[in-house]
């Protein structure tokens, strides 16, 4: 299932992005490497494909409702894991931006469950482990079936981990999980079934295709993703440290822009303008006759900047991802003056 | 369950509005792209109970809307038939959010009935954003403004191979189960046999055709480099776009907006 | 001008499992002539082309174009000398928009920015599809993909023009329009086509292949007239050629 912009926080929207920016960043290099322009116009129509295959449903047997297939491991099969990873992310992409599936900030979510999860863990480690150097038709098929089941078991658990984070969603956490993972299960192994059946279909009628696929070997020493992997752990590790030590702050945006203009008063939602406003409120009615008034406990909660104060530990979570996101933004403008001045030196 | 010839009409007619001409549809990609990250971010960093404050948002859509000679009622439409899905997930909030924040006369709103309003509302937001983005800059352009702004040309590539290839692979989807359909007289699903096949034999095709393809691109002298042209322009009137609105956004997620309005009408009115 | 030659000699082609799809194919094509090869479905027409641009390499035997020997340094070379329009124009016309495929090419060959939009813009012209610059491919009719993906050939200025079925799946009066169209270029010219009334105008010689191998080659109308050997091809004498339906003349 798709994560949504609206059940997402911008601290786990914008570290899900870095993490499947990041990604991309490395499968772009790695497939530009391989230096097999073969690639270019078949990752472009095998994404097409699976965006056209999406639509096109079967009835899964003995409950009458009926699924489509997810794709994910099958172009990890077809195509190896880089090369999958970006057409996965390409299809992801255009389904955001015309049909809105998800939405923009989730992308990086998306990406990251339906992409990475088959790509770089179901297709290395399960399906390439388990099919062996030998495959015979049934080991095919066991693997394809396992790997694509731990594929979809991981996919949602992504998803319940970054509605959890996020905390827009009052969904508890044990609740959620396991309104998705049995569902998940069963959608897995009809994901593997069908996925068998195309890879035996094709396996029948062009053999050298899998076999080229076989042989594009994968799993060996990625310098370039230990160093990457490093650079996001280091990122994530400075950007929850720095917000833990600002955990009093209830907002990390808040705290970031107060931070940033030295201003104090934003931090405090009963001072300055929120204060005054919050004073104007109480002497004015809102409405006439029907009285707007608050409960005593959670007073300013509507319409105030800093709600989040429903329990310590998801509160400094909060705040880790708060600075997280700190930093990403911070990198983001850098970026983006980096990218200005380059523009002003052209145009010197 | 939706048709696939539907689906490539939306498509189609959102694709073509993107061939406008207005004054925001000449704006460089790049600030347009800008501007709706920042709408986003600002958008989805309101706290979960907030619903009020997210209102005044509204108005980006609108300006664009309204500047770059959308159809809005089909916006809205895309809009309000997504809104469901996030629907499904923000119904949960009342159930587990019992405590009650606002009182209305006799009736008692509780947290999780403000949450999950304040779900819709991001939803509608920043769906509508999405689809107006996409609306006045259009797709390839998107993706130049992106490679631009530092995403690998690899994956450029890949976005503009996907999305040409698109239309013709989902018109050959279409038809292969138009086939199927017309001899399976009413039954709607497909058995996952001949599901398998059905779909084997679209990635062959698929396959041969990207075979062709390449044929087509070596013979025009194809070396694995991708060449693109017209630089844009990112000129004064696109600063003051970015600046402009990114301003205003921010002083809404920090002004309560319909608060201080409604707070200064009623302050008036007595 | 002998950059303008294509000259096969002993050509064989067997494919990877074994399939012999050419079997000692010899002809010469010299400047400005037009060219068409036929033959039934799986006579090995579409594997001669690919051999004519390098895309297929012959298992042996020997091709020339122009000056050069097909080797892999000449490459280059011969692919920019020979413009190959393939059959659907759905698989040439790869890029957004209409103008990024016709600079795709000239792009390629590492042109400057001006030059290329001149020759863009001139090989629009050409095919008259001027108007068409800024659409997207999939928004264009049957027979103004056709022409644009001349124009993506034109654009580089090849010597030779090779086209893979010109005519298939065009209405009349696209077909009519294109079939003008190619009257008016004087390269070089060699098609493919089931579309024989379109070689009894554009032709002047044929080539018949059967099975892999040259049946027949010399001035198309002598070889229309052989029915027995149209026949023994799995072909027909064009329509135009045959008599009136009406008056049975």
């Amino acid at each position: 299932m798709h994560m949504a912009d609206a059940l997402l926080s911008p601290a786990v929207g914008g570290t899900m992005w870095a993490a499947s920016a990041g990604t991309i960043a490395y499968c772009s290099a790695k497939v530009r490497s391989e230096l097999d322009d073969r690639k270019v116009p078949l990752m472009g129509v095998l994404g097409a494909f699976l965006f056209a295959a999406q639509m096109i449903n079967f009835t899964i047997p003995a409950t009458g409702s009926s699924g489509h297939l997810g794709g994910g491991l099958l172009l990890a099969i077809l195509l190896g894991p880089h090369a999958a990873f970006l057409t996965i992310a390409s299809v992801l992409v255009v389904q955001a931006l015309f049909f809105a599936d998800g939405g923009l900030l989730a992308l990086g979510c998306n990406i990251f469950n339906m992409g990475f999860f088959p790509a770089f863990v179901a297709y290395p480690f399960v399906y390439k482990k388990l099919l062996g150097n030998n495959p015979s038709r049934m080991r095919l098929t066991t693997a394809t079936l396992i790997a694509a089941v731990v594929g979809l078991q991981l996919g949602p658990f992504g998803v319940v981990l970054e509605t959890f984070f996020s905390g827009i969603s009052a969904l508890p956490f044990a609740t959620f999980a396991i309104l998705m993972q049995p569902i998940h299960l069963a959608i897995g192994i009809v994901e593997g079934v069908v996925t068998v059946a195309v890879v035996s279909f094709v396996y029948k009628a062009r053999p050298e295709i899998l076999q080229g696929a076989l042989a594009a070997r994968p799993i060996d020493n990625h310098p370039l993703r230990n160093v990457l992997l490093a650079f996001l752990a280091v990122a994530i590790l400075t950007g929850g440290g720095i917000s833990l030590f600002a955990s009093k702050n209830p907002d990390g945006l808040e705290w970031a822009i107060a931070k940033v203009t030295g201003n104090e008063e934003l931090a405090g939602p009963r001072q300055g303008v929120h204060g005054a406003l919050a004073a104007i409120q109480e002497k004015s009615a809102f409405l006439p006759d029907y009285s707007f008034k608050k409960p005593a406990e959670p007073k300013d909660r509507v319409g105030d900047p800093a709600p989040e104060k429903k329990n310590e530990a998801e509160d400094d979570l909060g705040t880790s991802m708060a600075g997280i996101v700190g930093t990403l933004l911070t990198l983001a403008l850098a970026f983006i003056s980096g990218f200005i001045l380059k523009k002003r030196n052209k145009a010197v | 369950m939706l048709s696939i010839d539907g689906v490539l009409l939306d498509f189609k007619r959102l694709d073509s509005l993107a061939t406008g001409d207005s004054a925001i549809h000449r704006l460089d990609p790049r600030a347009k792209v800008l501007v709706t990250l920042v709408f986003i971010v600002t958008v989805v960093s309101f706290g979960r109970y907030e619903l009020t404050a997210m209102v005044p948002f509204f108005i980006f859509p609108a300006v664009i809307i309204g500047l770059g000679n959308l159809p809005a009622g089909y916006i809205a439409r895309k809009v309000a038939l997504l809104c469901p899905f996030a629907l499904i997930v923000a119904i949960f909030n009342p159930v587990f959010d019992r405590e009650v924040l606002v009182q209305l006369g006799p009736l008692a709103v509780t947290g999780g009935w403000i949450s999950c309003a304040s779900i819709v509302v991001r939803a509608a937001l920043t769906v509508g954003a999405a689809i107006i983005l996409l609306a006045v800059t259009g797709f390839p352009a998107i993706c130049r403004a992106l490679e631009r702004l530092g995403m690998p040309q690899a994956f450029a590539v890949q976005l503009l191979f996907l999305y040409r290839y698109i239309f013709v692979l989902t018109e050959e989807g279409g038809r292969v189960s138009r086939a199927r359909a017309l001899r399976s007289y009413g039954n709607r699903g497909l058995g996952m046999k001949a599901y398998g096949s059905l779909l084997g034999n679209l990635l062959l095709r698929t396959w041969l055709r990207a075979e062709r393809i390449h044929m087509a691109m070596l013979a025009r002298g194809f070396t694995g480099e991708f060449h693109t042209r017209r630089e844009f322009r990112f000129g004064g009137r696109e600063l003051v776009y970015f600046l402009g609105w990114s301003a205003l956004f921010i002083t809404l997620r920090l002004q309560n907006a319909p608060r201080l309005l409604g707070a200064l009408v009623t302050g008036i009115s007595r | 001008m002998s950059h303008h030659i294509v000259e096969v000699k002993n050509l064989r082609h067997v494919y990877p499992d074994g399939t012999p799809a050419l079997r000692d194919i010899s002809f010469r094509i010299t400047h400005g002539e037009s060219v068409a090869i036929i033959g039934a479905n799986g006579a090995g027409k579409s594997t001669l082309l690919l051999h004519l641009n390098g895309y297929l390499a012959p298992t042996s035997g020997e091709i020339r174009i122009g000056d050069f020997p097909m080797s892999k340094a000449t490459l280059p070379d011969i692919r920019r000398t020979v413009g190959m329009v393939f059959q659907d124009p759905d698989d040439q016309l790869f890029m957004p928009t209409v103008y990024d495929d016709v600079a795709f090419g000239p792009m390629n060959l590492g042109m400057p920015g001006p030059d290329v939009e001149a020759r863009v813009r001139d090989a629009l012209q050409r095919v008259g599809a001027g108007h068409l610059q800024e659409k997207a491919p999939y928004h264009l009719s049957g027979g103004e993909k056709k022409r644009v993906a001349i124009a993506t050939v034109l654009s580089m200025s090849p010597d030779i023009l090779v086209m893979d079925e010109p005519t298939n799946g065009l209405d009349p009066f696209a077909r009519r329009q294109l079939m003008g169209l190619l009257k008016d270029f004087h390269h070089t010219k060699i098609f493919t086509s089931h579309d024989l009334d379109m070689v009894l105008e554009l032709c002047e010689r044929t080539i018949i292949l059967n099975e892999g191998a040259v049946k027949a080659d010399g001035p198309t109308r002598e070889i229309f007239r052989d029915e027995a050997l149209l026949a023994g091809c799995r072909l027909e004498k064009p329509l135009s050629m045959q008599g009136c339906p009406v008056c049975g003349k």
